[in-house]
């Protein structure tokens, strides 16, 4: 069963045939996505399979490359407008940011750094599925992602950065702090965004402190409907290539925010102030207490 | 009440050594250390994460960074960028001894991602705006603290001591998860040099400006702390005769060796990025 927005709804029939026409963009591989996102036609992808930019690590590991390392670059049109889609193999090392995969997206965003700087204007979009740095590569995966923090720290200061988190990997790690470096986060119900992930927690910390396999906890802490209610996402959308193309054209549209979510400091340090953790508030609780990020 | 004595860290050691007669800021947070010192006539500004067994936030109590601690370093940054916004921009020198970011439920559910991304944030948006920014690395320097702590410098210094390590994983939980034994992580870090923990490895990557020998990281001596000192300043000095961002990382010997493949992507990213 999908979950929806409106899981409290009746299911009308209008509800019903758009389920049934829609396109899963988690059924999708992440070339597949960038395509869809892409106006048709325009697609056309840098660093591709064929030009073998595999990962040196990998195999000195006994581990088989891909000759993308699992991130694809797409340029095209998005809504007629130009994008550059950065998007992350969740099924290659569970979407983990390597040293070469890492830099093709650092290196995108400096690109679309350069043109928007030169007044050529290009909507850069991270499709973020993504245990987070790679193990495998462990020191460089994470020096190229702190590569990719300052790249968009940079970007969006030109254009707004947005990022999308789908399913079913979720976006963990360094890579859940990509996600709040974005100028707009979209996120599917069937999405997750956390720093550390349920089995790290419950390693690190105990089973008393998180039971990794309690799935309706992990899911009112970090899942994608938790997360917009409580202000960590701008959208929630459901999983349908359309709807999510329409949802990005319309952040675009917003512009570059008069503060990042990142840059808002005083607002979460008074807000955290108010949290007691000898008392701590559940998932409910926090929707209440920060709504849509809005946080008294 | 009963008195706790402040655990002894390498943080707080390097932090009281380097601040000596500073003028202390109050963080409100035992954890999180801030001071501006006077270095040859000029203010910089120094930040370190130390463990703190009354942190409220039990998580938080070992110098993991915590919720309240990435905030508070994002606050205490972006103070120093305020405040010198019109004025001659003082140095801004992350002290990194921290265990890894804080595990937890209650972290999870408040968004410990948001509050590693705002320091992130601080540290690189005081690099654009013209802040000489410096990392020293002098113990643990763990996943997402070095990443919201350190990473953003300009420049990243570390000492040539035992017990300086860099890594994404505190090792058994990296041998776990990439089901391995500390032994065979241990043989591996010796080929696969993104692997290793020891920092002589990590130097070998290109990402240190430099690595300082010859100090007692635990217990320096006046002389080893005016040493330390001296490379931060000229460290600083360097930022500002070359300010540049992260890509100076690849523009030096070791990366040209040990990260050919950086180097490879970005080239022909930018050959195939206007092409038709």
């Amino acid at each position: 069963m999908i979950q929806t927005t409106h899981s409290a709804n009746p299911v009308t029939k209008e509800r019903r045939d758009r389920f049934l026409s829609r396109r899963s963009v988690i059924e999708m591989r992440a070339r597949e996505r960038a395509r869809a996102l892409l106006d048709r036609g325009s697609f056309r992808e840098l660093l591709g399979p064929f030009d073998r930019l595999e990962s040196p690590w990998l195999p000195l590991q006994g581990i088989v490359p891909e000759s993308d390392d699992g991130v694809i670059i797409a340029r095209g049109q998005l809504a007629g407008q130009p994008a550059v889609i950065m998007a992350i193999e969740g099924a290659f090392q569970g979407g983990g940011m390597g040293e070469v995969s890492a830099s093709k997206i650092a290196g995108a965003l400096a690109l679309a750094r350069r043109d928007c700087a030169s007044s050529k204007p290009i909507l850069p979009v991270l499709l973020l599925e993504t245990g987070g740095v790679r193990l495998q590569e462990a020191n460089l995966g994470e020096a190229v992602v702190a590569e990719i923090h300052a790249e968009i720290i940079a970007l969006r200061r030109h254009v707004p950065v947005i990022g999308v988190i789908t399913g079913m990997v979720g976006c963990f790690g360094g890579m859940s702090i990509t996600a709040g470096l974005c100028s707009y986060l979209v996120i599917f119900p069937q999405g997750r965004l956390e720093l550390n992930g349920p089995e790290v927690i419950e390693q690190e910390a105990g089973i008393d402190e998180l039971d990794a396999s309690d799935k309706r906890l992990i899911w009112s802490l970090m899942g994608g409907e938790q997360r917009y209610e409580t202000g960590f996402a701008d959208a929630l959308v459901e999983d349908d290539a359309e709807l999510l193309k329409q949802t990005i054209r319309d952040l675009a549209a917003r512009g570059i925010p008069a503060r990042h979510r990142s840059e808002k400091v005083e607002e979460y340090r008074r807000s955290l102030a108010n949290i007691d953790p000898a008392a701590p508030p559940d998932g409910p609780a926090l929707r209440r207490m920060w709504p849509k990020g809005d946080m008294q | 009440m009963s008195i706790i004595t402040p655990l002894s860290s390498r943080g707080r050691t390097w932090f009281q050594a380097l601040a000596e007669k500073a003028q202390p800021v109050d963080t409100g947070l035992g954890s999180v250390l801030v001071a501006d010192a006077t270095w040859g006539g000029e203010r910089v500004r120094l930040l370190a994460i130390v463990p703190d067994q009354r942190n409220r936030f039990p998580r938080a109590q070992h110098g993991e960074l915590g919720l309240e601690e990435g905030w508070a370093l994002a606050h205490h940054v972006r103070e120093a960028i305020a405040a010198d916004s019109s004025d001659a921009k003082r140095p801004i020198i992350a002290i990194v001894d921290v265990q890894s970011q804080a595990y937890g439920r209650l972290e999870a559910l408040l968004g410990i991602h948001l509050s590693l991304a705002a320091a992130a944030d601080a540290y690189a948006t005081a690099r654009m705006a013209g802040h000489p920014v410096v990392a020293l690395i002098v113990g643990t320097a763990l996943s997402g603290g070095l990443l919201a702590h350190g990473d953003q410098a300009h420049r990243l210094l570390a000492l040539d001591a035992p017990g300086v390590i860099v890594h994404a994983m505190r090792k058994a939980s990296a041998a776990r998860i990439t089901r391995r034994t500390v032994e065979e992580l241990d043989e591996l870090g010796k080929t696969v040099i993104p692997m290793a923990y020891d920092i002589r490895q990590f130097a070998k990557l290109g990402l240190l400006h430099e690595l300082i020998a010859g100090i007692d990281a635990d217990a320096p001596s006046a002389a080893q702390v005016a040493q330390v000192e001296e490379r931060v300043a000229a460290a600083i000095a360097d930022i500002r005769k070359r300010p540049g961002d992260l890509t100076a990382r690849l523009d030096n010997p070791e990366a040209k060796v040990h990260r050919a493949a950086s180097i490879e992507v970005r080239k022909r990213l930018a050959e195939q990025w206007d092409a038709s």
